[in-house]
């Protein structure tokens, strides 16, 4: 086994046992990436040997979604507005990673421009394939770390989620996704897609890496004003491998008409496997469920057309050549946004509109208290919650670029966590019969990271699904 | 009056804090274009805005002092529009629920006090500034985020001096609380006015003019005074108002048309995710009630009764807060119960030399002890009046003590009759004229006479005793 296949807990072994370097851990990774990112295309831009451009090589290296800002390394959303942009600052996640002696990787990952996708076909750079069929998207926004990871192509990476980005496409590329409780970790230096949803979380191998990446980055950050402050427990803590007695509620609105039949069924196989290891399982209600997509395309849009303001053609970036400042403001962005951005800045302004804010905005907000109050409910009598992390495996790519609605649903069951601001992870619980795998997500109240690491755990150590690697 | 002139005010005022709004950012005025400058007050991709907690005290500070209602909850808005100054596109700003409400301000044009209603005082970040060369338009990035007060007031202003004082009020009370420098020219302190006039008596509101570009207070004034003539002369040929905003040219002395009401704007606000709803405890609220200090109105009321000034006299010492105090220690170290003589000192010769040097009251460099000691002289006749606003003007020029000036300027007063006697005949034989008047009655003839045995003594002869000396010698 190569040392870029190993996970990053068993790589921080060797690094302490001095078994391996971190040049030569670097060294097998670019090895692989040479080898197979061409079919992949996990990253978003390719440089030179990144040997060559990493300062201090003390650690292992970590793969990062192209909207998280890096000091001094092209920080993009796979955008051409951000054409050029070099943030001089490091966000909050990458000091902390710096400060644990993580090595942060030059190439940046590849993800849907400004995180707005399920499959990260809407790149700037062109789509990421699924290492497990190349034809396939590997889920989005996130599709590049997770394809990364999965292909080895990573050691370990950071995503971000604001309706399902980090665990959809971990259940597409088979790997472990967690979008962490909303103000665990800071958004400073995440570039904003929807502000009072988003959060940066880790896309790992298995459940240890999971918890030992969100312990490193989570924390009361001062720059961020809805960060929250409250401890931040070892998680690795969590992984007892022991749930007997846990009581877990199954969503009956999660098991819909136009699910795909194959992905319930291993969906359903995980639930027994959940209750032969001494779970107690019962159905429960998320009444609400319905609204959450319509409720997030509102308040996410909303908050996108805001956010994203602020590519003007101005200070950074890319800048139309023209003589005027309207022209300027107006040909920067046309040329500058790709078509699924457009789409949503042009349906967030509409929603904040003057005669329609309160029809759409305001009842936005109202439904939205009415989903997370599902969830209160259920965490009254439910330790957490299993559901599938999506109605169906990967797709083929450009099967549903013409369908925006049908793409949108492809978050149907993530959307909900963010509403909720609740923390959710994906693990993999099977395969379909072509040989994609299925997400299984584990979902808990707010700031119990660990319920969903002692659950997540306790499957990955009595299933191999994790081992599975792709063949490329 | 045939119209009644209603006008509101719209005050933004920059807050005096150390720091911008929602960043760590220097406030300093004055220094090198787009150096008070980072990520967050740029609107760099992924920064984020943090309160600035004394920005927040300063404002309920302010609006404490304005008798507002403090919310209990407030939270910040995103007020969303492209303009190159504005590098987020758009403000942080108070949409509807502000950080209070419902207060009023004293204004004194006329004898007895008169409310002004205060709509609303709210707190947002200031824009960047454009600088417009020939070529090209450049943006200074230095004042992007200063924390800025909106105060809005109700129209219940009937004229443009009402609104002069009014301004003056708010600068007063401002000033007191040290929140701002108030400054119109270097733009710490910003004004629009809304201006309509009605038929006296009517009860809706005419079509409103919003004037802008006012840079000075007396500004406000001149631009109001020109929109009542205008909009008069418009009224009575029955010229049908449009509602609009002009520019006040202050070269020109008119307000010229900015724009007329276009479809009205759409600001898209929305509560900025970015920033958690702020809760003011009652707590909170009670402790920044114990820092506010003694208003102007309340200082007013307490010299009065405490130094049984007048309303007029208080009124003018206490609308500069170290004018005030400077004032109330001349009062206190001043030995007696009647102040009266120390009141007309400082609103008398002293202001004037302040005026006359363009400093206040407080910073004329003069010695509280000295200025005693030259009201003993005056009051005991030792030198004249006269002489003694000499040497006051000679005591802040050198420092020196009043005695010593007097003596130096050989300035006693002559109180010597054989000496005046002299004097007073050379004057009678020079003015046959005015002794004849005096002589006819006319009392005003005697004071030109002894004015003139002043001026022959250089003003060091004792007037009380040069009067009983001329009317004994004609009578």
């Amino acid at each position: 086994m190569e040392l870029n296949q190993f996970t990053a807990h068993e790589l921080l072994g060797k690094l302490k046992a001095k078994i391996a370097s971190p040049k030569v851990i670097l060294d097998s990774l670019y090895t692989r990436i040479q080898k197979i990112e061409p079919k992949v295309k996990a990253y978003a831009r390719i440089d030179k040997d990144p040997a060559g451009i990493i300062p201090d090589l003390s650690g292992l290296p970590i793969t990062i979604k192209d909207n998280i800002c890096t000091a001094g390394l092209p920080t993009e959303c796979c955008s051409k507005i951000l054409q050029g942009f070099r943030p001089p600052y490091d966000a909050t996640v990458i000091k902390k990673l710096k400060e644990s002696s993580a090595v942060i990787f030059p190439w940046k990952a590849n993800m849907d421009e400004f995180a707005f996708g399920s499959s990260t076909e809407n790149s700037y750079f062109g789509p990421t394939h699924n290492p497990w069929d190349l034809e396939c998207v590997p889920g989005g926004s996130s599709g590049g770390s997770a394809a990364a990871v999965a292909s080895d192509e990573a050691i370990w990476a950071l995503g971000s989620d604001t309706g399902g980005s980090i665990r959809q496409p971990a259940a597409f590329c088979g790997v472990v996704g967690l979008k962490p409780t909303y103000g665990r970790v800071s958004r400073f230096g995440l570039i904003a897609f929807a502000s009072s949803l988003d959060q940066i979380g880790p896309i790992t191998k298995d459940v240890q890496d999971a918890a030992i990446l969100t312990g490193l980055i989570s924390g009361y950050d001062p720059f961020d004003s809805t960060s929250v402050d409250q401890d931040v427990p070892d998680y690795t803590k969590s992984l007892t491998g022991e749930i007997k007695g846990l009581r877990i509620g199954i969503p009956k609105e999660y098991f819909i008409a136009g699910m795909d039949a194959e992905v319930k069924t291993i969906i359903e196989e995980a639930v027994n496997k959940l209750k032969n290891l001494g779970a107690l399982t019962n159905p429960v209600t998320l009444p609400h469920t319905e609204y959450a997509v319509p409720v997030y395309y509102i308040i996410a849009t909303a908050e996108a057309s805001s956010n994203l303001a602020r590519f003007d053609g101005v200070q950074y970036g890319y800048r139309a050549k023209t003589d005027n400042l309207l022209q300027m403001y107006k040909l920067t962005r046309a040329q500058g946004f790709g078509r699924e951005a457009k789409r949503r800045i042009i349906l967030g302004t509409f929603a904040l509109s003057h005669g329609y804010y309160d029809a759409y905005y305001l009842r936005a907000l109202k439904v939205r208290t009415l989903i997370k109050q599902d969830f209160d409910k259920v965490f009254q009598d439910f330790d957490c919650i299993v559901a599938p992390t999506s109605p169906s495996s990967a797709f083929k790519i450009g099967e549903r670029v013409q369908d925006p609605l049908k793409m949108y649903l492809s978050d149907i069951y993530t959307i909900s966590a963010n509403l909720a601001g609740i923390p959710a992870i994906s693990i993999p619980c099977g395969f379909t019969k072509k040989g994609l795998p299925v997400g299984l997500q584990i979902m808990a109240k707010a700031f119990d990271e660990e319920m969903l690491f002692r659950v997540a755990h306790t499957f990955e150590q009595n299933t191999d699904w994790h081992k599975l690697k792709p063949k490329l | 009056m045939k119209y009644q002139t209603v006008i509101g005010l719209e005050v933004h005022l920059q807050l005096n804090t150390k720091t911008k709004a929602f960043c760590g950012c220097s406030t300093d005025f004055g220094k090198a274009p787009n150096s008070n400058v980072c990520p967050v007050c740029l609107g760099f991709p992924g920064a984020l805005p943090v309160y600035n907690r004394q920005a927040l005290n300063s404002a309920i500070k302010l609006a404490l002092a304005f008798g507002c209602q403090i919310q209990e909850h407030t939270k910040f808005d995103r007020k969303n529009y492209f303009y190159p100054d504005l590098p987020k596109n758009y403000q942080i700003s108070q949409f509807d629920l502000p950080l209070s409400r419902n207060g009023f301000l004293n204004i004194y044009t006329y004898e007895k006090p008169k409310r002004i209603g205060i709509t609303r005082v709210h707190l947002e970040e200031d824009a960047g500034k454009l600088i417009h060369e020939t070529e090209v338009s450049l943006v200074d990035f230095n004042r992007t985020g200063i924390p800025l007060l909106e105060i809005v007031s109700e129209p219940d202003l009937n004229s443009p001096q009402e609104a002069f004082d009014y301004l003056n009020s708010l600068k007063s009370i401002i000033e007191y609380l040290d929140v701002s420098d108030c400054d119109m020219e270097k733009g710490s302190l910003r004004c629009d006015a809304n201006i309509s006039l009605r038929l006296s008596g009517a009860k809706e509101l005419g079509v409103k003019t919003e004037l802008k570009n006012m840079n000075s207070f007396k500004g406000v004034k001149d631009a109001l005074t020109f929109e009542v003539k205008r909009q008069t002369q418009l009224l009575e040929i029955g010229q049908e108002m449009v509602q609009e905003t002009r520019l006040w040219d202050a070269q020109k002395q008119l307000t010229l048309t900015m724009r007329t009401k276009e479809g009205a704007k759409d600001y898209r606000y929305f509560p900025d995710p970015d920033l958690t709803v702020f809760i003011i405890a009652p707590s909170m609220i009670e402790q920044i009630k114990t820092q506010l200090p003694e208003l102007p109105h309340e200082k007013m009321r307490r010299f009065i009764k405490e130094y049984g000034l007048t309303e007029y006299d208080a009124k003018i010492l206490v609308s500069s807060k170290n004018d005030a105090e400077f004032a109330e220690n001349c009062l206190q170290k001043y030995p007696g119960q009647d102040k009266k003589e120390m009141v007309n000192w400082l609103i008398g010769p002293l202001l004037s030399e302040a005026n006359l040097r363009k400093v206040k009251l407080h910073e004329l460099n003069l010695e509280k002890k000295e200025l005693i000691n030259l009201i003993g002289f005056v009051q005991r006749q030792e030198i004249s009046y006269l002489s003694a606003k000499a040497v006051l003007s000679q005591l802040i020029d050198t420092g020196k003590s009043a005695q010593d000036l007097i003596q130096s300027g050989n300035l006693q007063q002559v109180s010597n009759t054989d000496a005046l006697k002299q004097i007073i005949e050379t004057v009678i034989q020079e003015n046959v004229k005015s002794v004849s008047d005096f002589k006819a009655g006319k009392a005003n003839a005697l004071m030109y006479l002894v004015g003139q045995v002043m001026k022959k003594s250089s003003g060091k002869a004792n007037p009380k005793l040069v009067g009983e000396l001329i009317r004994g010698r004609l009578n």
